[in-house]
């Protein structure tokens, strides 16, 4: 897995020395081999520090906002997840296609620091990695084991890129994503209220979700008010967090890509993905399959009707 | 929360267009029929004006049922914003009903501004489904009680 790394590298120099870009977005390497950061590279001395390993898993695609903004094309590699973030901020308007080169890279899943934890391992500096398994070390694991829970899921396809560096197949997802919104749907409202409530009384309202999510990109968040009660976690009081989650969830449903960035960055590992799929799963039965991100000019559900949509009253089949 | 014969009575918020169940309330005022005083109509220019905060403001202010009526779909005064909010409100509550909160205690209706009969049975209805599963306490904010 070595070989896709040096290929990148390759790449960004080759477009750099050319001209044809002025700037690489891609992953840094941080202090230990599993502090993987995302990073501007702004020359091709600075490429020393570019990695692109097991632990990159931080979508690219939202820093792009910020750096299509600015003078000169930029690179950046995108894995196949990261592309539907992209196309759905194309759509939206909010990257300058221009001003982008975009290299899509191959992703086998990534691994989730804190399965590693979990297994009793700490402070990686480098892993082994091969279709099938990762070694990290001396200790070889099945991916499944180790991965994270977005890349189990997974079925995203690479899409619409300049270029293209891959040497293997994708692996097939381990699990079905809705599987866990059906079980909870399959349980009485007093258990699913008891679940969430535990589950959402531990947010610290860091923001780490709303911030990191390739959907939420208002310049101003309506969570950013100080005035409006929900600024911060009370401590009296578990409404804000329910209504910061519900909130969350919505304002970017029908646009969320499910890219699984929500649950991956949260320190108090809530599975927020859940609160999102669940809109997707409603979407997909009441609206018909969509998928967010897929092209760049379809309209999104929320933003389209048809005259025969079902009544909110018939969500539950008619029992409300 | 009002008291009466000391018994809790429910806190029903209404959101209803301006062209349509606003006028059908006012029909079902001018022509007698009565709905629980519980019920406190907001009026908003179309029920595609009823932003998600606002319904769960309400549940945090102390509502224990929440229930947006507007024109019938087809009907609306701008033309498609009721289908707007058709979506939006199936999605909304089917979110509330996953998050285990009591799915009687929103609705939407269709409420036209010659149907003041219905309105008066839609509010008697709902009221009487909301009183019966008592105060708000899975979306309830102690810092808005007194």
């Amino acid at each position: 897995m070595q070989r896709i790394e040096t290929a990148m590298i390759e790449k960004a120099k080759a477009l750099l020395s050319s001209g044809e870009v002025t700037r690489v977005l891609g992953w840094k390497k941080g202090e230990l081999g599993y502090d993987v950061e995302p990073c501007v590279f702004k020359s091709e001395e600075s490429l020393k520090d570019f990695c692109y390993n097991v632990f990159c898993g931080a979508n690219l695609s939202k820093y792009l906002v910020e750096e299509s903004k600015k003078e000169g094309k930029i690179l950046v590699f995108l894995k196949p997840c990261d592309s539907y973030s992209f196309n759905q901020l194309i759509k939206e308007h909010r990257i300058n296609k221009e001003n982008v080169y975009t290299v899509g890279v191959e992703c086998q899943g990534k691994v989730d620091p804190y399965k590693l934890k979990e297994n009793g391992i700490e402070m990686v500096d480098s892993a082994v990695e091969t279709v099938d398994t990762v070694t990290v070390k001396g200790k070889e694991f099945k991916k499944e084991e180790i991965i994270l829970g977005k890349c189990l899921t997974c079925t995203k396809k690479p899409l619409s890129y300049d270029d293209i560096i891959s040497f293997n197949e994708k692996r097939e997802p381990v699990l079905d994503r809705f599987e866990t919104v059906k079980k909870l749907e399959a349980m009485t409202a007093d258990e699913r209220y008891a679940f969430w409530k535990d589950q959402l009384s531990n947010c610290i309202r860091c923001n780490a979700c709303r911030n990191v999510c390739p959907a939420c990109t208002c310049t101003k968040c309506v969570f950013d008010n100080d005035n409006s009660g929900i600024a911060s976690k009370a401590n009296s009081d578990s409404f804000e967090e329910k209504l910061f989650h519900i909130i969350r969830a919505f304002h970017v449903a029908g646009r969320c890509t499910d890219c699984g960035e929500c649950s991956r960055v949260c320190p108090q590992h809530i599975p927020l993905h859940l609160l999102n799929r669940k809109f997707i799963s409603d979407i997909d039965r009441l609206y018909g399959e969509y998928q967010a991100g897929e092209d760049t000019d379809s309209k999104g559900p929320l933003t389209n009707y048809t005259t025969g949509d079902v009544d909110p009253s018939d969500v539950f089949g008619g029992n409300n | 929360m009002q008291e009466m014969n000391n018994e809790k009575r429910p806190l029903i918020v209404a959101f209803c267009c301006n062209w349509c169940s606003y006028a059908g309330a006012d029909l079902a005022g001018s022509s007698r029929l009565s709905y629980p005083a519980d019920v406190k109509i907001i009026r908003v220019p179309c029920s595609c004006r009823v932003n998600p905060m606002f319904i769960l403001k309400a549940f945090q202010r102390g509502a224990d049922g929440v229930i947006i009526c507007g024109c019938h779909p087809g009907d609306c005064h701008y033309t498609t914003g009721n289908y707007y909010a058709r979506r939006r409100m199936s999605l909304l509550f089917s979110m509330l009903d996953y998050l285990g909160i009591e799915r009687e205690r929103t609705r939407v209706e269709w409420v036209s501004a010659a149907e003041g009969a219905k309105f008066s049975a839609v509010m008697n209805d709902f009221a009487s489904k909301v009183a019966a599963l008592g105060e708000n306490k899975r979306l309830e904010d102690l810092r808005c009680k007194e």
